[in-house]
């Protein structure tokens, strides 16, 4: 027995389960009468398995991590890729891989599952994967990347994600399905018809009723045999045909196991020797295996109280899931197949528009049993609360329109992966002060599994009569949104009016930005005449990009990346008489790196003369329009995406925006100008362009979403016009296209269908607004840098010293490397620069 | 009794060649300056280097107010200075100098710290 009266727990595995179990458990024993280790088979520690495939869309390993800073210490002890092997219950030890010996006082199993994979002939082939750990997704990308084509096994939840996932990594994608109908356990024949027609016509293509019989090499790739004797050639599979739990550490130390598998326990999740418990998906528990994650917590926290004394005992679980696969929502909750005996069934359906949804009550319709949606799940939310009470509408109206929220009682299940009802929302928006959707998450945690109650958080929220702040700063209680209206219908052109009409004091770094970005995109003249050069940035004061130590950087215009030789010269010769850095950057044009303010006129001058524009690196506002040589040029080219990216770079530049935007146009499906990375996106198909909105690189990277396919050029520019002109007036400052659209799709259900709404069938009566208000831009477009040198008072302004206007400041002071220069570090005023290594301090 | 003034003055610049809300740099020997001519008509000097990042920047920054502090915001990383303290009211345990300055016959003087 431990010391100091301390007992030992052994946790095996650190899933997301197991990981929960060990911040419940510390949670109710401060006193810390349990001592835990916890045995790990992965690298790393627990991470959001539910969120696994954001991994292949640039959310990175560490931000999936579920681990709290400080959970572990010396008494909370893990050990990473060390698996457990060996069970010895008479002796209460368990061995690991390394040969680690822990004696246990309590044991709980927590390894979870494994995808199964059916024992088909040459499913072992190099090229067949399991999609479950960050691994695996790491060697399915690198596959992916030598080839074309893949095929998923399997329809069913897990493996249509798999399959969006590799639809996303470029790989034409099928799916392999044994039953009828895709995701069989969760939708009827009726709403699969409906998902397998909208995802057909995205590109995945899907293969019912269809057994496997062996996988083959062939070609360098692989081939697939089915049992009516057709074949599909492939570069990968994945097999996403169910789980198995991980009961071998049960099965080895003769614990009961279920027929089908999983580690059989009572309520209170204990295995038949007192000692030793399950949880998560290795565990049999009520007769069946939970293969999602809201069950398993629940399953921790019951183990949890019972380790601290406590008798509570696993409920029932509620299984409703609701996804988005390939932009189709898809819902299914409660009694999803109407088992009940004598239920109705209520089905709406219009396959045309690719919606599915179905309605299961008591035989006097009288209570809500379960139901089916697809295409359509803004209701699901609230229906699902509704489950096993008494209807507050006919079924056919709760089928249109969904329920009231404030139907919602306040022990109705708000949240089901974290089990959080409306009233203890409720209560923490009340006593807790909770007054944003991030409050109700960190009170709460509801809506931070799987989000799909978020809307439904905010309209609590918003019913409560809390609503966040959108202030812009100190100075202004509007947002930047409203702003913009207000000068827009107030036609005042001056900081000074805006603030002493509409807010307080003399504005600050917030507020002044915004407002100028407000002024230019409503076309107030240059963004350095008057009053308005003393609200910009100091990118935009200078026309250039701050640098860290104090130099700026020159970033010509480069249109879709084409430039002549010539131009490319004058470039090069411009570095070189300027004594500047030159790199390339990612927008296919040219730095100029190390420029001092008094020396920017002259550089400009040069550029100027010779063809040049300013490129708007500094401002927020349309950078730069990516392409690829398309089809003039590249033999699997399908469209002159050059053409069309200088003419679109040439319309939306100077058109100034909550942030920047980039955009790219590939001439074929192959991708090359990354346009999906993009605010906007274009890639050509056969018969036009197809157009991606909200795609972001940085910080948080996320792929750019289907907006509209098969356009024609001029209603591409249409679209992108409206786009972009409602997202300048619309969006909060500093927010990209992304961002801006998960705000719209809080706000309104799916944000993308909005924009639709609204950019195509013009409900809000704007669209002839927006068409002129761009054309506006188009017309009274002029390059910022020729305008400040044909203007004696503003190049006035580009001096180093209103004292000394010539003299180079002389804190700046750079060293040689490769061949260029670079600042000297540590950037200081005092002293000589630094020079490390081989490198040399140069004069200027 | 009388307080003789011992401080050097140094011209820098006309006052007007000030554009109000927007900072100027001047070199003073070998000593950069920040000058601002905040709404008020009221000027303030303060070092030029933001100490966070070390470059001689702070007269770029955006002028304005905070409650009824007249302010900059370095703009290296935005922290904000008070325009009469120097101090960093992100910060307050960094601050930069403060220089005199007043304005004879149109011009603006500027003195030791
Ligand atoms: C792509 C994907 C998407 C999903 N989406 C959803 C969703 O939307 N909603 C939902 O509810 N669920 C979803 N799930 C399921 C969810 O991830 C699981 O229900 C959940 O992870 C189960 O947690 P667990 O801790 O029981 O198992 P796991 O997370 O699998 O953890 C078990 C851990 O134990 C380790 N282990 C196994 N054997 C040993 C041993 N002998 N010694 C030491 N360690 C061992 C394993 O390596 C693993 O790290 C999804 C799963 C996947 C793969």
């Amino acid at each position: 027995m431990s010391t100091n009266h301390q007992r030992t727990l052994v946790v095996v595995g650190n899933g997301m389960v197991g990981q929960r179990l060990v911040e419940a458990l510390r949670q109710r024993d401060p006193q810390r009468r349990w001592r835990i280790t916890v045995l790990a088979e992965e690298p790393r520690p627990a991470y959001d398995r539910v969120a696994l495939t954001s991994y292949l869309t640039g959310t990175s390993a560490a931000d999936l991590s579920v681990v709290p800073d400080g959970c572990y210490d010396d008494d909370c002890v893990l050990h990473l890729a060390d698996p457990v092997d060996h069970l010895d219950r008479d002796a209460r030890t368990v061995t690991t891989a390394s040969g680690r010996v822990v004696a246990y006082d309590a044991l709980v199993v927590a390894t979870g599952s494994v995808p199964f994979v059916p024992p088909v002939p040459g499913a072992d082939l190099d090229g067949c994967f399991v999609y479950r750990t960050i691994e695996d997704l790491d060697a399915i990308r690198d596959r992916a990347a030598d080839t074309g084509s893949g095929v998923v096994v399997g329809g069913g939840l897990l493996g249509l994600e798999a399959a969006n996932a590799l639809l996303s990594l470029g790989v034409r994608t099928s799916v392999v399905e044994f039953a009828p109908r895709l995701m069989p356990a969760q939708v009827d024949q009726g709403g699969g018809e409906v998902l397998r027609r909208k995802i057909q016509e995205l590109g995945l293509e899907a293969r019912l009723a269809t057994a496997t019989e062996r996988i083959e090499a062939a070609d360098g790739g692989l081939r697939m045999v089915f049992a009516d004797g057709s074949s599909l050639d492939t570069g990968l599979v994945v097999f996403s045909a169910g789980i198995r739990p991980r009961d071998e550490l049960a099965r080895s130390s003769g614990l009961e196991v279920g027929e089908r598998g999983g580690i059989v326990v009572d309520d209170g999740c204990r295995t038949a020797d007192p000692a030793i418990w399950a949880i998560g998906e290795c565990a049999l528990v009520r007769g069946r295996v939970y293969g999602l994650v809201a069950p398993g917590y629940d399953m921790a926290e019951v183990v949890a109280d019972r380790l601290v004394g406590g008798d509570a005992v696993f409920a029932e679980a509620d299984t409703s899931t609701k996804l988005k696969l390939l932009g189709v929502d898809v819902a299914s909750f409660g009694d999803a197949h109407g088992a009940t005996p004598d239920a109705l069934e209520v089905v709406y359906a219009d396959p045309v528009a690719g919606v599915y949804k179905k309605l299961v009550v008591t035989d006097d319709a009288a209570e809500l049993l379960g139901g089916v949606l697809v295409g359509d799940a803004s209701a699901y939310a609230a229906l699902r609360t509704m489950v096993g009470r008494p209807l507050t509408d006919t079924p056919e109206r709760l089928l249109m329109a969904g329920p009231a929220t404030s139907d919602l009682g306040d022990d109705a299940q708000v949240c089901s992966c974290q089990n959080v009802t409306a009233g203890s929302i409720r209560g923490a928006i009340r006593d807790q002060g909770c007054a944003d959707v991030a409050g109700i998450k960190a009170c709460t945690r509801a809506g931070t599994v799987c989000g799909s109650c978020v809307p439904l958080i905010k309209t609590l929220l918003t019913q409560s009569g809390v609503v966040a702040s959108t202030a812009l700063c100190e100075h202004f209680d509007l947002s930047r949104a409203e702003l913009f209206d207000v000068v827009r219908a107030t036609e005042l052109r001056t900081f000074s009016e805006i603030i002493a009409g509409h807010g307080r004091g003399r504005g600050c770094d917030i507020c002044k930005p915004a407002i100028a970005s407000i002024l230019a995109s409503l076309g107030a003249g240059h963004i350095l005449d008057g009053e308005q050069a003393t609200l910009q940035d100091t990118n935009d004061q200078f026309l250039a990009n701050i640098q860290r130590d104090g130099t700026y950087s020159v970033v010509p215009r480069v249109p879709g990346g084409e430039l002549t030789p010539e131009k490319l010269i004058v470039i090069g010769e411009v570095a070189r008489d300027f004594g500047l850095y030159t790199k390339i950057t990612g927008g296919q044009r040219i730095d100029l790196l190390g420029a001092r303010v008094e020396q920017l006129p002259a550089i400009w001058r040069r550029l100027v003369d010779a063809g040049f524009e300013s490129g708007h690196a500094y401002g927020k506002a349309l950078r730069t329009v990516k392409s690829c040589v398309g089809s003039t040029w590249c033999r699997y080219g399908v469209q002159d995406s050059t053409s069309l990216a200088i003419m679109m770079e040439l319309r939306y530049r100077g058109l100034r925006a909550p942030h920047k935007i980039k955009c790219g146009v590939s001439g074929c499906a192959r991708e090359c100008a990354e346009a999906r990375g993009k605010d906007f996106g274009v890639i050509a198909s056969e018969n036009g362009w197809n157009l991606y909105v909200g795609g972001n690189g940085g910080f948080r990277p996320r792929h750019a979403e289907l907006f509209a396919s098969d356009l024609s050029t001029q209603e591409l520019v249409r679209l992108v016009d409206r786009f972009m002109m409602f997202y300048v007036r619309t969006a909060d400052r500093l927010q990209r296209t992304a961002a801006w659209i998960e705000a719209l799709t809080d706000e309104h259900g799916d944000g993308l269908a909005y924009l639709r709404r609204v950019l195509v069938d013009d409900e809000l009566g704007i669209c002839a607004d927006l068409d002129a208000a761009l054309e506006r831009h188009v017309g009274s477009y002029t390059d910022e840098w020729a305008a400040v040198l044909a203007d004696e008072e503003k190049l006035g302004r580009f001096v180093s010293f209103v004292n000394a206007p010539d003299a180079p400041d002389p804190s700046i002071r750079f060293v040689t490397e490769r061949g260029q220069i670079r600042p000297a570090t540590p950037v200081s005023g005092d002293g000589p620069p630094v020079v490390a290594g081989p490198t040399l301090e140069v004069v200027r | 009794m009388t307080m003789l003034d011992v401080r050097t003055w140094t011209a820098v610049c006309r006052y007007d060649l000030l554009q109000p809300e927007r900072g100027a740099a001047a070199l003073v020997g070998d000593v950069q300056v920040a000058l601002f001519r905040t709404h008020d008509g009221a000027v303030h000097a303060l070092s030029n280097r933001d100490p966070f990042s070390g470059a001689q920047v702070l007269s770029r920054g955006i002028v304005g107010t905070r409650g009824d502090v007249p302010t900059v915001a370095s703009p290296m990383h935005k922290q904000v200075f008070d325009l009469r303290t120097g101090v960093c009211l992100d910060e307050p345990d960094t601050a930069v100098a403060v220089f005199g300055v007043r304005v004879r016959d149109g011009v603006v003087e500027v003195s030791s710290p």
